[in-house]
């Protein structure tokens, strides 16, 4: 029976990486995860005839387990609001980092668990050669020093190195995702647990790498413990000094880092269809993550080891004049005469709940025959490409948005281009002030239009605490008001034309 | 099947290289669907899991075999789901106003 197991892993495995390059296009995607979900349900079904499974009580506890997470995990993602979406992928990410790391731990206990049985058996054979008494014997053996007995010795240097490794990564990654979940939750926003964090960050990461080491030549299940509490400390400890808008890279490393453990793990008990899936997934984890990082112009060094805002200089001057308001009718009217309208959406807009607002402008805009374009900044959101999902939520059409790079050049022939909840993504101090804090991230280019709207709920700065010389600049109007509340008079005025 | 040290570095380097290359033609508006799809199949932690929970001996390993099951099935399961309800709804202009008719 173990050839159909294998057969079905190797198909699973095909599954699940047609199902990925099938998501490489929005006409695509949805038969993809479709595809990767058959390839897991097969996986899934298929592991109970594996030949290493066996006791009746264990298959009942297999069963169970399955039923009882698949029904709170089914029933939690169908009610999770698409605003909240990161904080519940983070969540199952932790899961999965989670169960490798406990993947890990069984091993070793039985590693261990084997241990004793595996000398007295040497110490047996070693007698009858030698004519030793068997007690002679196992004490010669213990004298050896290399007989005494480690998780080396009986899982093999390759394998416990690697369960090493994937537990230490799996630990990880469940504590620090847990943290992630907390934090883009809103249940936890202190960004530091002991003084000095960071400095005792790389304490607890020097301690887990040593008892991690240690691990290898044991044969205690307290070492095995320490080792395993000192991962999910450090988990915590990396998590909790991230900042909210730096979520999107740690989420996203996260998810990588699973997907290495769940792979390193999969050599560990000889599973091919973890270690093609949990790589897959580690490598594009971390392209994604490098791509998100490079979005925010930092490296991933700097967003792990580096609070933003304390590089934040005083010296750095506002900019100068006034701030131009206009009434949120005034401001529909001008889009609705005007050719080429561009919306900037940020986090802000998902905030005030204003996205469906915004697309009942737009399709009214539209009916006028005004050629309206959503510009997205990669970094939008709170996680990677999360506007899109918040903005094909309230209906928008995904050929109307645009990335970036796509949609930059075309500001200088846009008439109005709305700014709605978003503020560092759109200011030209990343472009032109080399104090900034944020110099050098690439932005959407709004200010290239011929007249920039800006809705926005007051008039203090954005994430990075900077003040935004686009909203002072002679082209702008500043529209102050709930984003929703905003969007529903825009509505009006242009109802009413 | 146990796999032996360098036919596994061939399988972790050529399934490196696979995920880059299926990643890396991506565009933007999917990342999110797409760090949620490739959640899920980690999710394949589960088989692991019920292998590991299937030759548990001890107590200690049923627990610790539990646990692993559990979070790997919510892994799986509840990775899938959002990531189709998010897929579900990217609709372009076209299949919108076929949707309408």
């Amino acid at each position: 029976m173990s050839w159909f197991v294998q057969l079905s892993y190797l198909l699973a495995a095909v599954l699940f990486i047609f199902g990925l390059k099938a998501m490489s296009s929005p006409r695509t995607a949805r038969k993809g995860i479709i595809w990767a979900g058959f390839g897991m349900v097969l996986a899934t079904l298929v592991t109970f005839l594996h030949p290493d499974i066996h006791g009746v009580s264990n298959y009942i506890l297999i069963v169970i387990g399955i039923a009882v997470a698949g029904v709170l995990a089914w029933w939690s993602g169908r009610r999770v609001a698409m605003t909240e979406m990161p904080q519940m992928v983070a969540l199952y990410n932790g899961m999965g980092g989670g169960a490798a790391a406990a993947i890990a731990a069984v091993e070793m206990l039985r590693a261990l668990r084997m241990l004793p049985d595996d000398l007295q058996a040497r110490a047996a054979s070693l007698a009858e050669e030698s004519g030793l008494s068997v007690a002679a014997a196992e004490a010669a053996l213990r004298a050896e020093g290399a007989a005494s007995g480690s998780i080396a010795a009986a899982l093999g240097a390759d394998v416990t190195v690697l369960a090493i490794l994937g537990a230490l990564i799996g630990t990880v990654a469940f504590s620090g995702s847990l943290i992630a979940w907390a934090k883009l939750d809103g249940r936890m926003q202190r960004n530091s647990l002991v003084p000095a964090q960071q400095i005792v960050n790389v304490v607890v990461f020097a301690l887990a790498v040593i008892f991690g080491i240690m691990t290898f030549f044991t044969d205690s299940v307290a070492i095995v413990v320490i080792f395993f509490a000192l991962g999910l400390l450090f988990g915590v400890f990396v998590a909790v000094p991230i900042g909210g808008a730096d979520m999107p890279v740690i989420i996203s490393l996260f998810n990588a880092l699973t997907g290495l453990a769940v792979a390193f793990e999969g050599y560990a008990i000889g599973n091919p269809a973890m270690i093609i899936a949990g790589t897959v997934v580690g490598a594009a984890g971390t392209l994604l993550t490098q791509l998100m990082a490079k979005a925010m112009n930092r490296s991933i060094a700097n967003v792990l080891f580096a609070g933003f805002g304390t590089t934040v200089q005083a010296s750095s001057e506002g900019p100068e004049g006034e701030m131009q308001d206009v009434s949120a009718e005034d401001a529909g009217i001008m889009m609705a005469f005007a050719d080429k309208v561009v919306i900037v959406p940020g986090y802000g807009m998902a905030v005030a709940q204003a996205q469906h607002k915004i697309w009942e402008l737009v399709e009214l805009l539209q009916g006028r025959g005004v050629d309206v374009k959503f510009a997205i900044h990669p970094v939008a959101g709170r996680m990677p490409g999360h506007m899109n999902v918040l903005l094909a939520e309230a209906g928008v059409p995904y050929d109307m948005i645009f990335d970036m790079e796509e949609i930059n050049e075309e500001f200088a022939t846009t008439d109005v281009a709305v700014v709605i909840g978003a503020n560092d993504v759109v200011n030209p101090a990343a472009k032109n002030d080399p104090s900034s804090p944020i110099f050098g991230m690439p932005i959407l280019d709004v200010d290239a239009a011929e007249n920039v709207l800006v809705i926005k709920r007051g008039k203090g700065t954005g994430f990075s605490g900077v003040e935004n010389a686009l909203f002072f600049s002679e082209n702008t109007r500043m529209v102050f008001g709930d984003g929703q509340k905003v969007a529903g008079a825009m509505v009006q005025a242009v109802k009413g034309l | 099947m146990a796999i032996e040290g360098f036919v596994a570095l061939y399988i972790f380097m050529l399934a490196g290289f696979v995920g880059f290359e299926v990643i890396s033609r991506v565009p933007v508006i999917l990342h999110t669907p797409l760090m949620s799809g490739s959640n899920f199949v980690h999710g394949i932690v589960i088989v692991g899991a019920m292998v590991v929970l299937g030759h548990a001996e001890t107590v200690t390993e049923q627990i610790i075999g539990f646990i692993a099951v559990i979070l790997g099935a919510g892994n799986a399961v509840g990775g899938y789901v959002v990531t189709e309800r998010m897929l579900e709804m990217f609709k372009s202009k076209d299949e919108k106003k076929g949707a309408e008719k």
